[in-house]
């Protein structure tokens, strides 16, 4: 970096921290706590507090929804070292993101590769704005890990694909607005190679949601069902029978995404939430020396990881990534997380049991933890990214 | 700061590969130990490291040195580990000129660290003293002597100890044992009268020492940065020398981790390559995603020296502990996944599992510096 490119940057990051300091409500400067502190967007889309709504509308005024994107798109037209220095600016004063987005954070970066201008001008800046909330149309009853052998069909007529088949596991599938969904349109094709990647409006005719009870007592997860539903040919993003390589490309950023889950860095150390309920000797020391080193072995594990996020990203803006990296990080991130519940339930003892009540905030507590457990699952689980790592950055032979 | 190598950081790494591969493979140890080699390193190779300007990496250049920083010299250790070249670079050029360094008043820097950039002095600090790291309780007493001190007690672990030219020695001057305050710094000649060195043949066969001090005369000027208040020297010294370790440590498992991989593609048992095993590929999965977060936690230690030592301490608190961790699961399942060829001298993988024991009991464990960051977060 040259020297007035430096300089340059230290301009960009005080004027960031000005605005910032500015423009961003005290209320979102604390890590939300609960689903209602996270806002998603969409045409149905309501705001939990004015500092919400003032923080997402002064954001997506500047383009910082999506700040790297183009601005052309409604993005900020940030550079890779800007974006990382808005980022960081943003953790800083802990700053919470404005919106929340599978648009953001799957669809928009397949678009931005594989969609042709058409589709990028319609879709992308109304993601940036928050307009529509996208959700994902990716497994099946019998295709979760092995994801290729789906099996929805898209037969052709005319100009559109008539779609027939369900879908399961999709998140937010009830109060999304649109789907992007991988379907079979050549079921003579090998399993791979009969893939197309769709776009379609959620309130079309014949498409259906029925939200999933799971343990955690939440239904964040859906089944999806379509029955002749009919899409125009033109919202095939990339080429007809090509969709794997979309999909492909998208769940690498799905578990860039899933591999960050959790309040990392964020927020109390984690060992003085567990002082709260488990108690400190008068140094301050944990009262439970086994789970204060199960903390600290944690803590180390964390700071670790959110350097190897850093340096992740820092690679691929380099040109020196891996693309089957971001499975890795899939693979451990969500392991810390799992673990990083585990210890709080440990650390709340009976306190962490309460399921119902106010003062446990309805169990929001053990629903976070039985909610972690899907994390190793849902985006391809802990053994099929380990069986990535292994074939293709390992290139060990027959896996 | 991005945390990829530059351009000039990679060229620096291939130049430190290129001499290192070509000269001292894992057989140059072999052969310093099998050989009972007197220095236990090469003095050639040494002359070689000064020459290409590594000796005095760290070392200002109006010291004759190449005022380079943590980041490169983690390069250079990065590649000392992959293939467990001995060398004085650790002990003189990373942590011995630090104190001299950061630590030296003018005179001490004029005399010291030109002919540590050229090669001519070897130096290294004498610190722990029981079984485990544990600065802080160090005993070896320093009492006034006239203008000066004498300094009484012994010490263990002293990397390199048998041939440096220079000892610097943490001793206590006031306070007792367990406390911050009355620590103190001092130059000591290792053929003073009073010292007697004791060469220890480590497992890693790797140079350490013990040494006792005697009632050893030091003069007013062998204080080394301010009496009694050597702790915070002592600190900044020691995180850049776990910091150099936590990157050998890196290169190590990094090195064990391919050559295992390697094995898993050419092995065949029952009829199949070994690699073709589910059960292995999984294992050599996670440990090749422990070893790419530990890289990055080292880079952002390395990093977080260079930004400023002082503010350093809990990434190379994390960094120093995961290294442990990482390496010692990597030279596990290197043997592991060797078989039995693993347990035989003959093959190399034996060495990469004995220096990093070595590794991490330097300057701290994962135990030690995990109960660090766990202090620091005030739990």
């Amino acid at each position: 970096m040259s020297e007035s490119e430096t300089a340059d940057l230290e301009k960009f990051r005080s004027e960031t921290r000005t605005w910032l300091e500015a423009n961003c409500p005290p209320e979102m400067r604390k890590p939300a706590t609960s689903d209602a502190d996270v806002f998603w967007g969409g045409r149905n889309a309501k705001f939990s507090s004015e500092p919400q709504r003032i923080w997402f509308e002064r954001m997506r005024d500047k383009g910082w929804t999506v700040p790297d994107w183009p601005k052309e798109y409604g993005g900020g037209g940030l550079t890779a070292a800007e974006h990382k220095v808005l980022r960081s600016e943003m953790a800083r004063m802990g700053a919470r993101p404005p919106l929340s987005s599978f648009g953001i954070w799957m669809l928009g970066p397949a678009l931005l590769k594989y969609g042709n201008e058409a589709q990028k001008k319609e879709h992308l800046p109304k993601i940036a704005a928050g307009l529509i909330r996208w959700c994902q149309g990716y497994s099946e009853p019998n295709a979760g890990s092995d994801l290729a052998s789906l099996q929805t069909r898209a037969e052709s007529d005319g100009d559109d694909f008539v779609i027939t088949g369900s879908k399961i596991w999709t998140s937010y599938a009830n109060y999304a607005d649109w789907i992007f969904c991988l379907v079979r349109t050549d079921p003579t094709a090998k399993k791979h190679d009969g893939i197309s990647f769709i776009l379609f409006d959620m309130t079309s005719k014949g498409v259906t949601t029925k939200p999933i009870l799971l343990i955690s007592g939440y239904s964040p997860f859906c089944e999806t069902f379509f029955d002749g539903v009919r899409v125009p040919k033109s919202h095939v993003v990339g080429t007809v029978n090509r969709g794997w390589d979309v999909a492909k490309y998208l769940l690498q950023h799905e578990r860039a995404m899933i591999s960050g889950m959790g309040e990392r860095g964020v927020g109390r150390p984690l060992g003085q939430i567990a002082a709260d309920s488990v108690g400190a000797d008068a140094q301050g020391k944990l009262d439970d020396a086994m789970l204060r080193g199960r903390i600290a072995t944690f803590d180390v594990d964390e700071a670790a990881l959110a350097a190897c996020a850093e340096r992740a990203v820092d690679l691929a803006k380099a040109g020196q990534a891996h693309p089957a990296f971001s499975s890795a990080m899939k693979y451990y991130g969500t392991e810390l997380n799992k673990r990083r519940y585990e210890i709080l339930m440990s650390a709340g003892g009976v306190d962490a049991l309460e399921w119902e009540s106010e003062r446990s905030r309805q169990g929001a507590r053990p629903r976070a933890w039985l909610r972690t457990k899907a994390n190793s699952i849902e985006g391809g689980t802990t053994e099929v990214m380990l069986g990535i790592v292994a074939k293709r950055i390992l290139d060990l032979p027959g896996a | 700061m991005a945390l990829v190598l530059t351009e000039e950081q990679s060229m620096l790494r291939d130049s430190a590969r290129g001499l290192i591969s070509d000269k001292a493979p894992v057989s140059h140890l072999r052969a310093l130990r099998d050989n009972k080699d007197p220095t236990g390193f090469s003095k050639e190779l040494w002359h070689s490291f000064a020459e290409m300007g590594f000796a005095g990496l760290l070392v200002p250049e109006e010291f004759g040195g190449s005022g380079l920083g943590f980041m490169e010299a983690g390069v250079v250790m990065e590649e000392i580990g992959r293939t467990l070249m001995p060398s004085p670079f650790l002990a003189t050029s990373v942590v011995a000129a630090s104190a001299l360094n950061r630590g030296g008043n003018a005179a001490q820097k004029a005399e010291y660290l030109p002919k540590i950039s050229n090669g001519s002095l070897l130096a290294t600090l004498a610190i722990d003293e029981g079984a485990k790291h544990r600065p802080l309780q160090t005993a070896l007493q320093a009492v006034r002597a006239g203008n000066g001190f004498k300094l009484s007690g012994a010490k263990a672990l002293v990397v390199d100890g048998h041939v440096v030219d220079l000892f610097i020695v943490a001793a206590r001057t006031s306070g007792s044992a367990g406390e911050r305050d009355g620590l103190t710094l001092f130059l000591v000649n290792p053929k003073a009268k009073g010292v007697s060195i004791e060469r220890t043949i480590m497992v890693d066969a790797h140079n350490a020492a013990r040494i006792e001090l005697a009632n050893v005369e030091v003069n007013a000027d062998s204080v080394l940065g301010e009496v009694d208040q050597g702790a915070a020297l002592l600190d900044s010294v020691l995180d850049i020398g776990r910091g150099a370790v936590a990157a050998e440590m890196v290169g190590l498992s990094d090195e064990v981790f391919s050559r295992t991989v390697e094995y898993l593609k050419n092995r065949k048992q029952f009829g199949k390559l070994i690699g073709e095993f589910q059960a292995l590929q999984h294992r050599a999965a996670e440990l090749y995603v422990d070893i790419e977060i530990t890289r990055a936690a080292t880079m952002k230690a390395l990093q977080a020296l260079d930004a400023d030592v002082v503010k350093a301490t809990s990434s190379v608190a994390v960094a120093k502990a995961r290294a442990g961790t990482t390496a010692t699961r990597a030279v596990q399942e290197g043997v592991q996944m060797h078989g039995g060829m693993g347990m035989t001298d003959q093959f190399d993988i034996g060495f990469f599992m004995k220096r990093a024991r070595v590794c991490e009991e330097l300057f701290g464990d994962a135990n030690y510096h995990t109960e660090q960051l766990a202090r620091a977060r005030g739990y």
